[in-house]
């Protein structure tokens, strides 16, 4: 057996700006002091004077944005999510989302696979913010080539896009002729009519690992990809939410106001079922090898197994 | 427009602040009134805008960073014609196109929504970067309050706008000396200010806010000025042409009632007929 290829998505995302912006002058990008660990460096090497890296000022960074946006460029806004959706928050919400800008916020360093930076750099809130301004859509791809279409879908859509990186290498699932990325729709990786796991970004192929332990014990798990997770495939999860007994969500981000919530308030309105909610449990991170956090804090296929075993 | 116009429209500016907000029963005089002659020389004498063609690309461009004195930009731009003046007595009610804070989605002329201290100044710095970066010479404006300098995104602008050299960037500051607690320097001072951006790179130029020749100097200064973004600080009178609001922080959101308003109107009145005479 071949050995899976590996590609973290901030990578995917630097790779994005690059086969972009080569085709549209008006792509500008932006970074605050981080271009090598959000990987806009790539972009920087390519096109040095459409590459703008506002210093550590993640605030002014967005009203530069902005501005930029305002006067006919399509600026790219980089940072770590905690930086991005959390100490920006106001900015983002103020000054992109009420005028309904088109400005594109790449955040890169989500969740707790940062790793050995810890608590402080592992934002596992970003969802939740995001998802509370109006308007603001969120795309959290599962690996490199749902990554960089999704760069270009943000690219080609006119309003605010907010994409959710990580920094972790991983593996590429999607690597098949007939991958199609479509704005707002999930995406049913597998077939299923016990349970449903809808899994987003890194969790999607422990997800699929996860449905292959199910599969053993006679459990037959549908898994489903949301990369947009607002706005969101009301129909897929209302159709999976119809056609099997619980709904499992899977998300490297905290269970309060992430995918989970967001599958909540669907199935809530239009199709009451019983939903669990895995992932960061109204908790900090911590550091530590990435991989060691994931399967501490239960967000491997075995955690994942483990926790739909005991929550059925 | 000469000085004695320039002097005439701001008083018919500070006329539509106090009948807007005597009908909206609420809002910032105080400020408004302080930023009335800059917003009028700006509209008037200084920048490149067309009340036919709100969007035209290649106009100048204006962020009311200090967005709680929108009842001022919209005087000038009725008063202009980017849109019926009748809107002016509708502002702040539910449904009007005249948000409490400025709205560039529902309002012709307003170049961006701002109003959360310290934001509109950044978007200002990302338009004058824009202009630099695909060589267009339209200029940008920003009006910012000396409390509002408080705010630390104010410097991360500066220290941007400086290290960039972005001379078709002006900053002004309404130097009216009051904020809602009180006054500025025992709040929490931000003097010197001239001193603070001539630290972050500007050039700087201070002058009487109320006198139309000083602000026509200081644009043209402005304009001259090459390699570095200009400053202008602008000592002013919170309240300016209305007798009982001239230098009270209490005047800085508060309304007049139909009592006060009488009186405003009376004052402003006396002003216009004063120039008149000249």
């Amino acid at each position: 057996m071949s050995e899976v290829k590996k590609i973290a998505t901030r990578e995917s995302y630097g790779n994005a700006l690059v086969e972009i912006g080569k085709e549209h002058e008006d792509l500008v990008v932006l970074d605050a002091d981080l271009a090598a660990a959000t990987k806009t460096n790539i972009f920087q090497k390519a096109f040095p004077k459409r590459h703008i890296d506002c210093g550590i000022a993640e605030c002014d960074m967005m009203g530069i944005a902005a501005g930029l946006s305002l006067t006919g460029k399509v600026p790219f806004a980089s940072s770590f999510a905690m930086f991005a959706a959390g100490r920006a928050f106001e900015q983002v919400r103020n000054s992109i989302g009420y005028p309904k800008l088109n400005v594109k916020i790449g955040a890169t360093h989500a969740g707790i696979s940062v790793g050995e930076d810890g608590a402080t750099h592992q934002c596992n809130e970003d969802i939740a913010l995001m998802r509370s301004i109006p308007g603001m859509v969120i795309i959290n791809p599962s690996d490199d080539i749902e990554a960089r279409a999704a760069v270009k879908a943000a690219y080609e859509y006119k309003g605010p896009v907010y994409m959710r990186f990580g920094r972790l290498a991983v593996p590429v699932i999607n690597d098949n002729s007939d991958y199609k990325f479509e704005w707002g729709k999930g995406v049913t990786l597998k077939e299923g009519n016990d349970i449903t796991i809808i899994a987003t970004g890194l969790e999607v192929s422990y997800a699929i690992e996860a449905a292959k332990l199910l599969e053993a014990d006679g459990i037959n798990a549908r898994v489903i990809n949301i990369h947009t997770i607002k706005p969101i495939d009301e129909d897929i999860i209302v159709k999976a939410a119809k056609e099997t007994k619980k709904i499992f969500t899977v998300e490297e981000h905290s269970i309060i106001g992430g995918l989970g919530s967001a599958v909540c308030d669907v199935v809530c309105e239009k199709a009451p079922t019983s939903v669990y909610k895995i992932g960061v449990r109204d908790r900090f991170g911590e550091s530590g090898p990435a991989l060691e956090l994931i399967h501490k804090y239960k967000l491997d296929a075995e955690g994942i197994y483990e926790q739909i075993k005991a929550n059925l | 427009m000469d000085k004695m116009n320039l002097q005439k429209t701001a008083n018919e500016i500070r006329k539509h602040i106090v009948s807007s907000l005597h009908a909206a029963k609420c809002g910032h005089p105080g400020g408004s009134l302080s930023a009335a002659d800059i917003i009028t020389y700006l509209y008037y004498n200084e920048m490149n805008v067309d009340p036919a063609n709100p969007d035209k690309m290649d106009r100048d461009r204006f962020v009311l960073s200090k967005g709680h004195v929108a009842p001022a930009l919209y005087s000038a731009l009725a008063l202009k014609g980017f849109f019926p003046e009748e809107e002016l007595l509708k502002l702040r009610k539910t449904g009007a196109m005249l948000q409490g804070h400025p709205d560039m989605k529902h309002t012709p002329g307003v170049d961006m929504s701002a109003g959360s201290l310290g934001q509109g100044v950044s978007v200002a710095v990302g338009m004058a970067l824009s202009a630099k970066m695909s060589n267009e010479d339209y200029r940008v404006y920003t009006l910012l309050g000396d409390g509002e300098i408080q705010e630390g995104q104010v410097w991360e602008a500066a220290m941007f706008a400086g290290h960039r050299k972005l001379d078709n960037l002006v900053v002004i500051v309404d130097n009216n000396g009051l904020q809602i607690d009180g006054d500025i320097d025992n709040v929490c001072s931000p003097y010197p200010i001239a001193d603070k951006f001539k630290a972050f790179n500007f050039h700087v130029i201070t002058i009487d806010g109320h006198d139309f020749d000083a602000i026509d100097a200081a644009f043209n200064e402005a304009r001259e000025t090459k390699g570095m973004p200009t400053a202008i600080i602008a000592k002013t009178v919170k309240g300016k042409g209305v007798s009982f609001m001239e230098n009270q922080a209490s005047w800085h959101g508060a309304a007049p009632n139909d009592e006060q308003y009488e009186v405003a109107m009376a004052d402003l009145e006396k002003v216009g007929e004063a120039l008149c005479q000249k």
